[in-house]
């Protein structure tokens, strides 16, 4: 059980889990994250997916497939991604290597990001229960 | 001119993040800015990831060089595994053997200032990059 290191933490705030993407990537870390956020958004019944990847200094095909996955898994488990964060850099990187991410939400930084999160999960509530209160 | 060289066994996906951090290293003694350290830590990135994944293993070179009076960065990655049939095909964005995206190499590609590719299915394949300041 020497693996204990080899995982990305993944904290869990409210309704929502929180994922500060703070090594360097290799593929199975990243592979192991992909899977501990979909059992983790079941288990605790998520609305919504936070990946900070501030700290990320690239971001590859392999990573960028990771993200593009894990938006496309917490949307068929009831769950919203969204990747903040991202240097300038990265993107016009990513960009020329041909990495649209598209479907995944993006937001410059954690407080915007959760905004994103906390304004989709109102919105949902109040469209499918509730009447608007405004 | 070859100004300053070393080789990184490439094995397995940890080696491919040792093999980036020298590159990025690397890129930053040369001189390179922000978003050409990104692009080329990236490219090597993915063509390490090709090394170890395709190519069943191999090495990459990192060589701080000169030519006239300009430096760059070039980076050559190299395997003995069952080589390309098809390289115009390899380089199609999209085209993959793996499952993956199929950007590994036509997005590099992209990425450098040169960029070469031999392989003889069978003997292997040698990849090199560079970007220049």
């Amino acid at each position: 059980m020497d693996n204990i290191m080899d995982r990305i933490p993944i904290l869990k705030m409210g309704q929502f889990l929180l994922v500060t993407i703070q090594v360097d990537m290799y593929d199975r870390l990243a592979m192991a994250l992909q899977d501990d956020l979909t059992t983790k958004i079941v288990e605790h019944n998520s609305k919504g997916v936070l990946i900070d990847i501030s700290s990320l200094e690239m971001v590859d095909s392999f990573i960028g497939r990771m993200l593009g996955s894990v938006a496309s898994m917490s949307r068929m488990l009831d769950a919203v991604t969204v990747v903040v964060g991202m240097q300038p850099a990265v993107a016009i990187t990513m960009v020329e290597l041909g990495l649209s991410l598209s479907g995944v939400r993006t937001a410059l930084n954690v407080e915007q990001g959760m905004s994103v999160l906390n304004g989709l999960v109102a919105h949902e509530v109040e469209g499918a229960d509730y009447d608007s209160e405004e | 001119m070859i100004l300053k060289s070393e080789t990184l066994e490439l094995r397995e996906d940890n080696a491919v993040v040792r093999v980036r951090q020298r590159a990025r290293a690397l890129a930053i003694e040369i001189g390179l800015g922000l978003v050409d350290q990104t692009k080329i830590v990236t490219a090597t990135s993915e063509l390490a990831r090709n090394t170890v994944d395709y190519g069943g293993g191999g090495t990459a070179t990192l060589d701080v060089i000169n030519e006239g009076n300009r430096r760059g960065l070039k980076l050559t990655f190299s395997d003995q595994g069952p080589g390309i049939e098809n390289i115009d095909l390899a380089l199609t964005d999209g085209y993959t053997t793996g499952g993956g995206l199929g950007l590994g190499l036509s997005g590099s590609r992209r990425l450098v200032n040169d960029f070469s590719i031999d392989s003889t299915p069978g003997i292997g394949t040698t990849v090199s990059i560079t970007r220049w300041i």
